[in-house]
């Protein structure tokens, strides 16, 4: 199974990034365009829960008569609900295996585009009281990690990364979704977790995030289409190309997200 | 056979293939052609007896401690009782996420109990396989209650007071006589309180955490499987169904017989 997964993973790294990584799709109207109005529902992964809901805000701002209703969740979650006729008009995925689950299906409207990356951090609690400054710090003794499930994206990243730091690192747990992960460090239940640095930034009252080299070899891809059965796809494409825009770029490398 | 009234008879059929049809749906998308591999996968058994094993030693616990809170509020009154039914349902609304984190927040290593119980025994409970029972406990324990409640005050209390008059002690009379005139209430909630316990996914995943072998039960394991292959969540999901019918209904046979 695993194998399995290496092998979709890598052929839809490939296939993303070779093909049509930064091909904005077809027909992309100006941001702010008139005539464009009614209802976009957009589904988008847990980890733009944020930035989404602000470029939201923004693209109702500049768009008046638009209204923009989000349904945020773990990526594999999302494309199975589109893939069982869930009314949806964009979908945002966390991982390119996500999207391709939906485009194999033939429901998407176009080629996906990839509008972010993310790379993960070590997130540790405020002042970072344990003093850990690299991957090889995780396996001190005494130091309780959580990881993500090597099935979700944030899991795939971090074994990427511990494998090319060559770390043996046995945690003590490993969580559902990446958002889980850092509850652990803010709960206190754990020392450290492998996160995205988005999530780190999103807690920065709580947690800091250790930056380490190995994380350059597992960066994560976030694609974004309009979907087949979009009841407004005018609204929806105006949308998917207000993300793209300058505007939207802002308010996600504000978060912490790098352009791809 | 006679005749059975129509207005019943209708939403009792429509109400059945409601519960039913989803296991339906399950059975009717299972791999069946490549299930004997599927279920041979590494990782797939120890789930499984760990669901099984947690299940039980959850009731085993519930049932210690139910008990005599279902005996306390069907038989003793005292000032806040409502109160306190109040709050053994806590958990029935509580979402089982928020049950976790709010055991987290008592049994996490700076918990209000937690704390202590790292300082003198260097202990924590998140993470292992006892907090999988704890998570459990605390889930599926309301379950028992009520049903064991519900059956004492359903029961007659002069049985109690005759045993009383005849000299015995409350807690003989408790043993001897009001136990075995509730018993089939009391094996009615432990049934409930294994089956929401074998369950339990929320609580269990955000206080105990996921690792294969140690905390990752079952319904973990089906979570984690659906991110990537539907096909092997159906057929874990299956095997837990097929354990555990199979178990109630062995048991339930030896009761009646």
């Amino acid at each position: 199974m695993k194998a399995r997964l290496t092998l979709i993973l890598a052929a839809t790294l490939l296939l993303t990034g070779c093909g049509n990584g930064n091909e904005k799709p077809a027909a992309t109207p100006d941001t702010g365009k008139a005539g464009i109005s009614g209802k976009v529902i957009v589904f988008a992964a847990a980890s733009l829960t944020e930035t989404f809901g602000q470029i939201g805000k923004d693209f109702e701002a500049a768009n008046p008569g638009t209204s923009v209703t989000f349904n945020f969740a773990g990526s594999s979650a999302l494309a199975a609900q589109i893939n069982q006729g869930a009314p949806a008009d964009v979908f945002a995925s966390a991982a390119p295996a996500n999207m391709k689950t939906v485009t194999d299906k033939g429901n998407a409207d176009g080629d996906p585009a990839t509008f972010v990356k993310n790379q993960l951090v070590i997130a540790v609690p405020k002042g970072n009281p344990k003093g850990i400054k690299s991957l090889a710090d995780l396996t001190k003794p005494g130091v309780k990690v959580a990881l993500c499930a090597a099935q979700v994206p944030c899991g795939a990243a971090a074994s990427k990364a511990l494998t090319a730091a060559n770390v043996k690192l046995t945690p003590v747990t490993l969580e559902q979704d990446v958002k889980s992960a850092l509850s652990k460090v803010t709960l206190g239940s754990v020392d450290a977790a492998l996160v995205y640095r988005t999530d780190a930034h999103s807690d920065a009252k709580d947690v800091d995030g250790v930056e380490f080299p190995e994380s350059a070899g597992a960066i994560n891809q976030y694609p974004i289409v309009v979907l087949k059965d979009s009841a407004n796809k005018p609204a929806a494409q105006a949308f998917v190309a207000y993300v793209l825009s300058d505007k939207g770029m802002a308010v996600l490398t504000e978060a912490g997200f790098q352009s791809p | 056979m006679r005749r059975f009234p129509l207005p019943l008879l209708v939403p009792a059929v429509v109400g059945l293939a409601f519960l039913v049809l989803p296991l339906l749906g399950l059975l009717v998308n299972a791999p069946w052609g490549t299930l004997p591999e599927r279920l041979v996968e590494p990782g797939i058994l120890d789930a499984l007896r760990l669901s099984l094993e947690c299940a039980t030693l959850a009731t085993v616990v519930s049932l210690v401690l139910g008990v005599p809170i279902a005996w306390l509020l069907a038989r003793v009154e005292f000032p806040g009782r409502r109160l306190v039914r109040a709050l053994v349902t806590v958990p029935l609304v509580l979402p089982p996420v928020v049950g976790g984190v709010a055991l987290l927040l008592v049994f996490g290593r700076f918990g209000l109990v937690g704390k202590y119980l790292d300082q003198a025994f260097g202990f924590t409970v998140p993470f292992t396989t006892t907090g999988v029972v704890v998570a459990e406990a605390f889930v599926a324990m309301p379950f028992l209650i009520i049903a064991v409640e519900g059956a004492l005050r359903g029961a007659d209390a002069r049985y109690e007071e005759a045993a009383a008059t005849l000299g015995a002690g409350r807690w003989s009379s408790f043993v001897h006589v009001t136990l075995p005139l509730v018993a089939p209430g009391v094996a009615a909630g432990a049934v409930l309180c294994w089956a929401r316990a074998l369950g339990e996914f929320g609580a269990t995943i955000t206080f105990a955490g996921n690792y294969p072998g140690r905390t990752q039960t079952m319904p973990l394991a089906v979570y984690l499987a659906l991110e990537t292959d539907l096909d092997a969540a159906v057929v874990l999901s299956l095997l837990l169904l097929v354990v555990s019918v199979t178990i109630l209904v062995s048991l339930r046979d030896k009761w009646i017989s």
